[in-house]
């Protein structure tokens, strides 16, 4: 999407203040720029306009001009243009800038207005919010204190439709909370791509449903139960579990894949309940992958790493960390080091200097994936790019660490540092793990941390703050939402007393202390801090890497340099 | 026989002893000459003479037809369609089947006139799922007009050509809204598109430009071409030229269809001397003059008119000409010609019952106000119906009508609000007295308007 030019800005007037908006500008993202909020139901900024709510109903009114002469109606009253103010209201969502414009959201009529949408939208509404989901980010609810009338006028039976119709494995439908904005329709047709949804019957009985012998089970499912302005449509892993206004939420990053789908992690004390998109107009509009937002559940998986171990044994991280220094001077030149794109930019730093002052090679583990053209590409680590910038590597992974398998068994290579990275899932075997000796820094047990010497626990992208670096070259920061587990150091400090432990310089242990050194050594991050980062994300030079051959294809706001 | 106050053009043959609806017959009557003749013209001055005529639109809103097809965006380069709306459904209104019935290759001989006029390649004919038997009087009248060379390619021999096609609708009052018409059409639900940016004129079938017009206002078309725009023009008063359909249904003797010049005869004239008047010992109570949507008028109402010159007219309901104008002054409307007939035995409550109770059935759900406020009122009058009348139910109606006309995405929402409105507003003490009477309860399925 190109951006208007400023030469296409448009004067509109809303509640007698003028702004200047682009050219398309509706109604109710010009007022939101003058802090003036329309309610709305249907109106979505990233679908197509539906029109249907008719929530966001508006005075409106046009510049007056003699149709005569052309020339301009003064009123003589106030010396300025006249407006022709339209008898019937208009929706502010479908008017878009134009010249003369002007609109007026808080007259008499205008509220009338709003208080019989909200009565409408509530009179066959079930009114179940002590056992409803949606309640406290339930727009009806909003609203309805907002610009409802207070009481209720109906004393007939409510409708009666279908209640608890799980329209996928993710999401469960109540149609009697249903509002009919259209909204997921939209959202399934116009983003997901999987025309699954519709309406069947018709005026007030008007149901919400699938399409006959289909089901809502596309990996962007749960994104309608984001944009279900009501509690008609809850995710079938959130509901029940807590209400929404005792979560804390904490900016994140979706580490599926280079795309880095920002989103907000919804925790309680300590637990995290839930994983949802946070709005980037760069990177991934308002939604998320279904499968993204399950990820808060290796936090507390059972095979989660939570004590160091040295020589199989328990170990305090000093003494572990000692064993592993011991491990790797004692090594001399036959240490390599595997890296990972899943590391923060800082880790990778990290990483970086270790296997400088070790004189180790490293590597990472490419990881490959099936791309969908939306919010996942085939580059299912979420730093690959960080990895360059940062020096870790200088060439794009392979998907198997096949040099460090003909290293090792050419009896090159006798001890591996693997920070966050299953060597066996990378693609070692048995035998080869079992003729070197490991140091695993990592989050879960699995293949690589059995056969480990050393094991140094370390947290999840929940845990602890950072940054990647995404499809874009776009530098985006997440930050702790929940503490790690009891008695386990943060990543970063692990790695820098590591570094000093193996006779390496002494750097900062926290994103904070830390940052000062990679913006000082690294040109791309020149002049950044971390704290700077800002929440929409840091947009780098990315021509020293222009000759790489990335694979990605398209995505939503990506797509990838032309074939040369 | 037709009553010695009409003046029958389009209805000339209906239920004419020995007239059918084949070509043969229609070719006899002189059939066709008109569209031979005019396919010779140049096609702006067909346009022309239909700007002339002041032909207005017989589907119930009763905008210009000229006007509308100059609207016509024809510089886009897409194709332009026209789709003929034969969806007559507003309750009260029976004009269009008869034409499609009786006399269908008028309407073909209109529509291929219509379509030459404005270079139209493909016409549709949209017509109700509840008129099967029409459906396949059509699709056979096309196949013989198709046969004889007056549809398809070449026409008449010349360079033009245009195809028809019948398409039925599912049985949704909402497909007579010309937006909600054309996505059916185009294989949608029905929802009423938003206006503007989705006018038909510019964004219709397909977003390509597309003309809309009434089965009797493309009949209208065939005759001025044929007598051309000036002489229609002095058919019927000024601004409401032409003739118009009428049906008169309700407590009249002689209930049926008539064709009258616009505006020369009274409401008065057609419900007491062509109807025969109210049956014996009933009196005239309530009249819907244009369709069942438009506003109701008391019988012992006084209009006051005011004229251009200053002078005020004092009309009762007898006064009022069956024109458009007439009865917009009177707060009401001509519409589709659809007039209902109330006598003093028809209680208003469960009338206005039996109304909302079709406008709740059809409304079709796409915006707030229409969807739920419509059903709102269906319940209300029910349940005054069934016994639990309140006093102030009235008054509760009349708001929740307000509170839907002129909010809402298409025209449905006046026509759901105006009888309503109309009915409170006009039968206020028979609501409260409704309220205040002790009545068994009725079921209100059967409740009928008759």
């Amino acid at each position: 999407m190109t951006q208007p030019a400023q030469t296409d800005l448009i004067t509109v007037t809303i509640d007698g203040r003028e702004i200047a908006v682009p050219k398309g500008t509706n109604m109710i993202e010009a007022a939101r720029l003058l802090g003036i909020d329309i309610p709305h139901y249907c109106y979505h900024p990233k679908l197509s306009v539906a029109g249907n709510c008719r929530m966001c109903l508006v005075e409106m009114g046009m510049l007056a001009f003699d149709p005569a002469t052309k020339q301009p109606v003064m009123d003589p009253a106030s010396g300025k243009q006249k407006v022709n103010w339209m008898p019937k209201p208009v929706i502010a969502c479908f008017t878009n800038a134009a010249p003369g414009l002007h609109i007026r959201t808080n007259t008499p009529l205008v509220r009338e207005c709003r208080e019989g949408v909200m009565e409408f939208l509530l009179i066959n509404h079930p009114l179940d919010c002590p056992i409803c989901d949606q309640a406290g980010e339930c727009k009806l609810q909003e609203q309805a204190t907002a610009y409802g009338r207070g009481y209720s006028r109906f004393i007939e039976q409510k409708n009666v439709k279908p209640k608890r119709t799980l329209l996928g494995p993710r999401v469960m439908l109540d149609d009697e909370r249903c509002v009919l904005c259209s909204r997921c329709i939209r959202f399934s047709k116009e983003v997901a791509k999987d025309d699954v949804l519709g309406f069947v019957d018709r005026g007030s009985y008007s149901t919400l449903t699938c399409y006959p012998g289909r089901r809502l089970e596309n990996n962007y499912s749960l994104n309608t139960v984001d944009i279900c302005p009501v509690g008609a449509l809850t995710s079938v892993d959130f509901r029940f579990k807590m209400r929404v206004w005792f979560l804390k939420q904490t900016p994140s990053i979706d580490t599926e894949s280079s795309v880095g789908v920002n989103t907000t992690v919804w925790s309680r004390e300590g637990v995290i309940y839930r994983i949802t998109p946070r709005r980037n107009d760069a990177v991934n509009d308002t939604w998320m992958p279904d499968s993204g937002r399950e990820l808060y559940k290796q936090v507390r998986a059972e095979n989660r790493l939570t004590a160091a171990l040295a020589a199989g044994q328990s170990a305090t991280l000093d003494a572990a960390l000692a064993a592993a220094a011991e491990l790797l001077k004692s090594a001399a030149s036959a240490v390599a080091v595997v890296g990972s794109g899943r590391s923060s930019v800082d880790e990778q730093f990290l990483t970086r200097k270790l296997a400088a002052a070790l004189k180790a090679p490293a590597w990472i583990v490419g990881r490959a994936g099936e791309g969908d053209g939306i919010l996942l590409s085939t580059d299912r680590n979420p730093n690959t790019r960080g990895a360059l910038v940062t020096g870790l590597i200088k060439a794009l992974p392979g998907p198997q660490l096949g040099e460090l398998a003909a290293a090792i068994d050419a009896g090159k290579v006798t001890t591996v540092l693997a920070v966050n990275e299953d060597l066996a899932a990378a693609g070692l075997t048995a035998a080869q793990l079992a003729k070197v000796r490991v140091i695993y820094l990592g989050t879960h047990a699995n293949a690589t941390s059995a056969a480990a010497q050393v094991v140094l626990p370390a947290l999840t992208v929940f845990e602890k703050s950072g940054a990647f670096i995404n499809q874009q070259f776009r530098l985006q920061k997440f930050v702790t939402a929940v503490p790690g587990p009891a008695g386990v150091s943060d990543d970063l400090a692990t790695l820098a007393r590591l570094l000093v432990a193996v006779g390496g310089p002494k750097l900062g242990e926290t994103a904070t202390t830390l940052w000062p050194a990679l913006a000082a050594e690294i040109p791309a991050l020149a002049s950044v801090s971390f704290a700077g980062i800002p929440d929409e994300g840091l947009p780098l030079d990315s021509k020293p890497w222009a000759g790489l051959r990335f694979g990605e294809g398209a995505s939503l706001h990506f797509q990838p340099a032309a074939a040369t | 026989m037709p009553h010695p106050l009409e003046r029958r053009v389009i209805f000339q043959h209906i239920d004419e002893p020995g007239y059918s609806p084949d070509l043969a017959c229609y070719l006899r009557q002189g059939g066709y000459a008109v569209l031979r003749k005019s396919v010779q013209r140049p096609p702006a001055e067909l346009i022309d003479e239909v700007k002339r005529s002041g032909l207005r639109g017989r589907g119930g809103a009763g905008f210009l037809c000229g006007l509308k097809w100059n609207l016509v965006d024809r510089k886009s380069g897409k194709p332009i369609y026209l789709i003929v709306n034969a969806d007559e459904s507003e309750p009260g209104t029976f004009k269009d089947r008869y034409i499609i019935h009786q006399d269908p290759h008028q309407l073909i001989e209109g529509i291929m006139i219509s379509c030459y006029a404005n270079n139209v390649k493909q016409a549709y004919i949209y017509i109700r799922g509840e008129f099967p038997h029409g459906a396949r009087i059509l699709e056979t009248a096309i196949a013989e007009a198709r046969a004889a060379n007056f549809v398809g390619p070449n026409i008449c021999g010349g360079a033009y050509s245009c195809e028809i096609y019948v398409h039925r609708g599912a049985g949704a009052y909402i497909c007579g809204e010309e937006t909600g018409l054309i996505e059916s059409l185009e294989g949608k639900r029905p929802y009423p598109r938003i206006k503007p940016p989705f006018f038909p004129a510019v964004l219709g079938l397909y977003q390509c430009p597309t003309i809309v017009n009434n089965v009797e206002t493309l009949c209208h078309v065939k005759h001025i071409a044929d007598i051309g725009g000036g002489a229609y023009a002095g058919i019927g008063t000024p601004n409401n030229t032409g003739t118009r359909l009428i049906g008169v249904s309700g407590h009249v003797q002689r209930p049926g269809y008539f064709e009258f010049e616009s505006g020369k005869i009274t409401l008065g004239r057609l419900l007491h001397e062509v109807c025969g008047g109210p049956l014996p010992g009933r009196k005239f109570k309530a009249i819907i003059p244009g369709g069942s949507s438009s506003k109701i008028l008391r019988c012992d109402e006084r209009f006051k008119i005011k004229q251009k010159d200053g002078t005020v007219l004092d009309w009762g309901y007898e006064d009022i000409p069956l024109d458009f104008d007439s009865f917009a002054a009177c707060g009401t409307m001509g519409g589709s010609g659809g007039v209902i007939v109330m006598d003093d035995r028809v209680n208003l409550v469960e009338a206005l019952g039996n109304l909302n109770a079709f406008y709740a059935h059809e409304s079709c759900g796409q915006c707030t106000p229409c969807r739920e406020g419509s059903l709102w009122m269906k319940k209300i009058t029910a349940r005054m119906v069934h016994g639990e009348a309140r006093v102030e139910d009235g008054e509760l109606l009349k708001n929740v009508a307000d509170q839907i006309a002129g909010r809402t995405v298409c025209p449905f929402g006046e026509a759901c609000s105006w009888p309503t409105q109309s009915f409170v507003q006009k039968f206020g003490d028979e609501f409260k007295a409704y309220a205040e009477t002790k009545r068994q309860p009725r079921p209100v399925d059967a409740l009928t308007l008759v």
